[in-house]
């Protein structure tokens, strides 16, 4: 390993440890996305093998530490985010990942996810989202379909899920993207951009329970023929076009997104939306973020990455800024500061 | 200005000030206190007040009371009754004539005396005073909200602002009676006021010198008193409170480890002022984060933890059931970690501006698994400091999470310290690991004295580790289900906290080493036990105190103290916890129990009596 060209390969984050995912599962896939990402990242922004830290709460996703060979830590059902925030804010040289599935994140960690968020506190969380409960053994999770059948939900859930974009975005979101957990070169490019963005960057990896949910984003996302059809590749400055002929794109019509194909009706590629990532107003992210199978192509790429300034700068500058104006600069001092009176 | 001419020299005394939670009692107080304490007293404070921020005008629930214990020697306690009460409505009168002393001084504000207050107030006549058979206490009744508006005539303030003045009026009266200087009270409110609006300044000091003057050439009282400053250990001297004590301990912990500090914290009664007080060093860059919840106060914290900064989180009793699933990570993960809970009345939210020490058992075993930790306890407002001290170093050194104990009283109150200096502090070392080690980085390996792991910091080249709440192999840290395994790693993790006892003092006595009765106590209880055990001492009775801040482990010589009394008593302002611990611990001995769970301290009349009783039983044995 040598640190002083940041070059490192995958097998530089590979750990010792047996990988116990069951086989076929999607999380395989997601671990070798990351071992290809951080060595880019390494690169790209000069950072060390040792400054890589890796978070997680409970779940099959959660085990993913393990398996890196960086710094890292297990955390409890729904608290990586809590944790890795602590991590952050104590030591801001760190890169901080944090990795989480629907259930850790969005459920018992739901509360943290939204305040990590809208706090911009610059951290990067890679959410596995298999819409289901695998550790557990399949029960439904906060992104299960309605109407989902599971273990506790024999006869269809009754509950309205979570879209974890529109819930990052409606936090006040910085970053977020989307991958498929197949789609290595894809995820690598989403961490990557995760790693640049400053602030909190949510990466959500659609993520096949081969188990308990095989196939739930098989009609768009897996179905190698259809799959051009029924996803859409953004990427900031380009056309948003899709398609296995690439003849079809989106417009904007008042207040909604629609597909139009390019060259029918008049359509040309002038009238096709051109993707701006670093737009402030959200508005048209939620758009994106929210397309759902049949009607649109899901969104995947990076939908969002809108620079601000991020929670763990600011403690920084708050304290150096103190420590410039204030006259106290040890304890003895502090003691000693205020109303005293001398017995002799 | 002149003073009164018959002085009387005081001991001390007892003063209590109370009004609706909206008058300005706390403050009002805090000033007295802070004066007595500027003129050299000892002086040991109270507040009591409600949670409602501002409850029904003049109604029982909404009184706020603050009592300050004046004296010419260090006092121990904010005291039982008191000599002077500061009465400024009915409910004030009637919710606070139980605290008072036999014939004391009475100081109400009569314009608040009407018909329609004392209905309010509860009051069945038109008569308070006969009605709490108080007619022979020395009442004085001055018109303190029509002398207020009088005084501030001249001022260009609208009439509510200017009736809100009547705090300092009423100051001004009792500052006269105790030959207080009012100098640095009309600093205070210029630092206070001042910088808002000069005429809001102006307003205030003219009220408390309005209230000085009108006893002053009244008449009011007969005599005037004065407290001489207490002859005390040569030395600077500031009053603190227990939460500032607490919060400047642990910046004290921060600076000799050379750790940065973390606070993750979430406001809770009556533990804010500890993340208040955190948040406003900056400047010795303490970071604190106001977390979304409990969970996430002590989870960042952690994470900052595992990062290499002294991690804190501070908490009440419902906050510390929210961290007990986070407390056994740290547990499971050992590092250091320090988890303050100022306890107040439970259960549930209980009685949230109330003491208690009911949270013992919680902090002790309050927790899934086999999960040891430390816990230590506060005794004085002053004390704080130091014992928030030791729990970083414990912390930092052994590798363990440590709870701190304080508690709503010990929290609130305040007391006059003599300034430490640093280098009188030990050094604290936590063992962190500056380069890998050859063969390989064992993140499980302890050191033998005190078994306590090393401290591997991200960012530190060659020592990349997973850890986590999942069972560990004995060295390496990584996940073991091996049965051997776990056996070998629950009883380690007792043996760390158990070996905590070699680094921490031996118990002490207060008082002759055996006799006819031991006085056991701990936490915040330390002053009216102390008080209690001295007045019968001096009464010639064979009693003695031993009072705990190391809870678990327990300090050693602790058997041989407890075998050299004929009865054991152990007093707490709960249902017998630390009791039954002592039971499970040293089961070899007898212990009685005198508990009191009313939100309130002990007094030291009750004790006194109880003592003496227990004493008496034994002579008719």
């Amino acid at each position: 390993m040598n640190n002083h060209n940041y070059a490192y390969t995958p097998a530089d984050f590979k750990s010792d440890q047996e990988v116990k995912w069951c086989p076929g599962c999607g999380n395989h896939a997601i671990l070798n996305s990351v071992l290809k990402a951080f060595p880019e990242v390494a690169a790209e922004l000069k950072y060390t093998h040792e400054r890589f830290t890796i978070v997680s709460g409970i779940g099959c996703s959660s085990r993913f530490p393990y398996y890196a060979k960086t710094f890292g830590f297990h955390g409890i059902h729904g608290r990586a985010t809590a944790i890795a925030t602590g991590v952050k804010v104590a030591n801001p040289k760190l890169t901080v990942w944090q990795v989480t599935g629907d259930g850790d994140a969005l459920a018992i960690g739901g509360n943290h996810l939204i305040h990590a968020v809208r706090r911009n506190i610059d951290i990067n969380i890679l959410l596995f989202n298999n819409e289901i409960y695998g550790l557990t053994k399949g029960q439904y999770s906060p992104t299960s379909k309605l109407g989902k059948v599971t273990k506790t939900s024999p006869f269809g859930t009754v509950e309205h899920p979570f879209n974890p974009g529109e819930l990052v975005l409606g936090a006040r979101g910085t970053f977020f993207a989307r991958s498929v957990d197949m789609e290595l070169e894809l995820s690598k490019a989403c961490m990557v951009a995760a790693a640049k963005h400053d602030g909190t960057s949510v990466v959500e990896i659609l993520q096949n329970c081969v188990i308990f949910n095989d196939k739930t984003f098989g009609d768009f996302a897996l179905n190698r023929e259809t799959r051009e059809e029924h996803t859409i590749v953004l990427r900031h400055g380009e056309k948003m076009v899709f398609g296995k002929n690439r003849d079809k794109g989106l417009v904007q019509i008042g207040m909604k997104l629609m597909v139009a194909r390019i060259g029918e009706g008049g359509v040309t590629i002038d009238d096709i939306l051109t993707h701006n990532a670093h737009e402030p107003n959200p508005g048209v992210h939620m758009m994106l973020v929210n397309m759902s199978y049949p009607n649109y192509p899901v969104a995947l790429g990076v939908i969002r990455d809108v620079p601000d300034k991020t929670y763990d700068d600011n403690v920084r500058d708050q304290v150096e800024e103190v420590r410039k104006q204030a006259p106290i600069a040890s304890v003895d001092e502090l003691l000693r500061s205020g109303d005293t009176w001398e017995v002799k | 200005m002149s003073k009164a001419e018959n002085i009387t020299e005081l001991d001390d005394v007892v003063i209590r000030f109370s009004g609706d939670s909206g008058d300005g009692m706390q403050l009002t107080g805090t000033l007295f206190a802070d004066t007595s304490a500027l003129a050299g007293n000892g002086i040991s404070t109270f507040p009591d007040f409600p949670a409602e921020i501002r409850a029904p005008q003049g109604t029982i629930s909404g009184v706020s009371g603050y009592q300050a214990h004046i004296g010419d020697h260090k006092v121990n306690t904010p005291g039982d009754h008191c000599d002077v009460l500061v009465a400024m409505n009915p409910a004030a009168l009637r919710a606070n004539a139980c605290w008072l002393k036999r014939g004391a001084t009475v100081i109400i504000d009569a314009d608040q005396f009407n018909e329609k207050s004392v209905a309010r107030a509860g009051f069945a006549t038109d008569d308070p005073i006969a009605e709490l058979g108080l007619a022979e206490y020395n009442i004085v009744a001055p018109g303190i909200t029509t002398m207020t508006r009088a005084a501030l005539e001249s001022v260009n303030l609208d009439l509510k602002t200017i009736t809100k003045c009547k705090n300092m009026f009423a100051l001004g009266i009792c500052c006269f009676l105790f030959n207080r200087p009012l100098d640095h009270i009309e600093a205070f409110i210029d630092r206070k006021f001042g910088r808002k609006s000069a005429e809001l300044a102006t307003a205030n000091k003219q009220a408390l010198n309005g209230g000085y003057n009108y006893a002053h050439n009244t008449h009011a009282f007969a005599n005037t008193y004065n407290i001489k400053p207490a002859s005390l250990e040569p030395g600077i001297y500031r009053n603190i409170s227990g939460n500032q004590a607490t919060a400047w301990g642990l910046i004290a912990a921060s600076e000799k480890s050379g750790r940065p500090l973390f606070c993750g914290s979430y406001p809770i009664t009556p533990a804010t002022a500890i993340l208040e007080e955190l948040a406003k060093r900056k400047d010795l860059g303490v970071k604190t984060l106001q977390a979304e919840d409990e969970i996430a106060g002590i989870c960042t914290a952690i994470g900052a933890a595992f990062a290499g900064n002294f991690a804190v989180t501070s908490t009440s009793g419902p906050g510390l059931s929210l961290k007990s699933e986070a407390l056994g990570l740290a547990v499971m993960t050992e590092l250091p970690l320090v988890v303050v809970n100022v306890q107040r009345g439970g259960p549930s939210t209980g009685l949230p501006t109330k003491t208690e020490q009911s949270d013992l058992m919680q902090a002790l075993w309050g927790r899934n698994g086999e999960c040891p930790l430390v816990v230590i306890a506060t005794s004085s407002p002053s004390d704080c400091f130091h014992y928030a001290f030791w729990a970083g170093k414990i912390a930092m050194e052994h590798m363990t999470p440590v709870i701190l104990l304080s508690d709503g009283f010990t929290a609130n109150g305040s007391e006059p310290w003599r300034i430490p200096s640093m280098k009188d502090y030990p050094a604290i070392k936590p063992p962190i690991v500056r380069h890998a080690p050859e063969g390989g980085f064992l993140p499980y390996k302890r050191d033998e004295k005190r078994l306590a792991r090393s401290w591997a910091l991200p960012g530190t080249k060659g020592v990349e580790h997973r850890i986590g709440g999942l069972e560990k192999d004995f060295l390496k840290g990584c996940i073991s289900y091996d049965p051997a395994n776990h056996q070998k790693m629950v009883d380690i993790r007792a043996a760390k906290v158990t070996r905590v006892a070699d680094f921490i003092p031996r118990q002490e006595v207060i008082g002759p080493r055996s006799g006819d009765l031991l006085v056991v106590g701990w936490g915040g209880t330390r002053g009216h036990l102390y008080s209690a055990v001295k007045e019968l001492q001096k009464e010639g009775r064979s009693v003695s105190l031993c009072h705990f801040n190391f809870l678990s482990p327990l300090p050693r010589g602790v058997r041989e103290i407890f075998g050299r009394f004929k009865r054991i008593v152990v007093c707490e302002l709960n249902m017998g916890q630390m009791a039954n611990y002592l039971r499970m611990s040293l089961p070899e001995f007898r212990y009685e129990q005198y508990n009191k769970v009313a939100g309130q301290p002990f007094t030291v009349t009750e004790l006194a009596g109880e003592f003496n009783r227990l004493l008496n039983e034994k002579s008719h044995e």
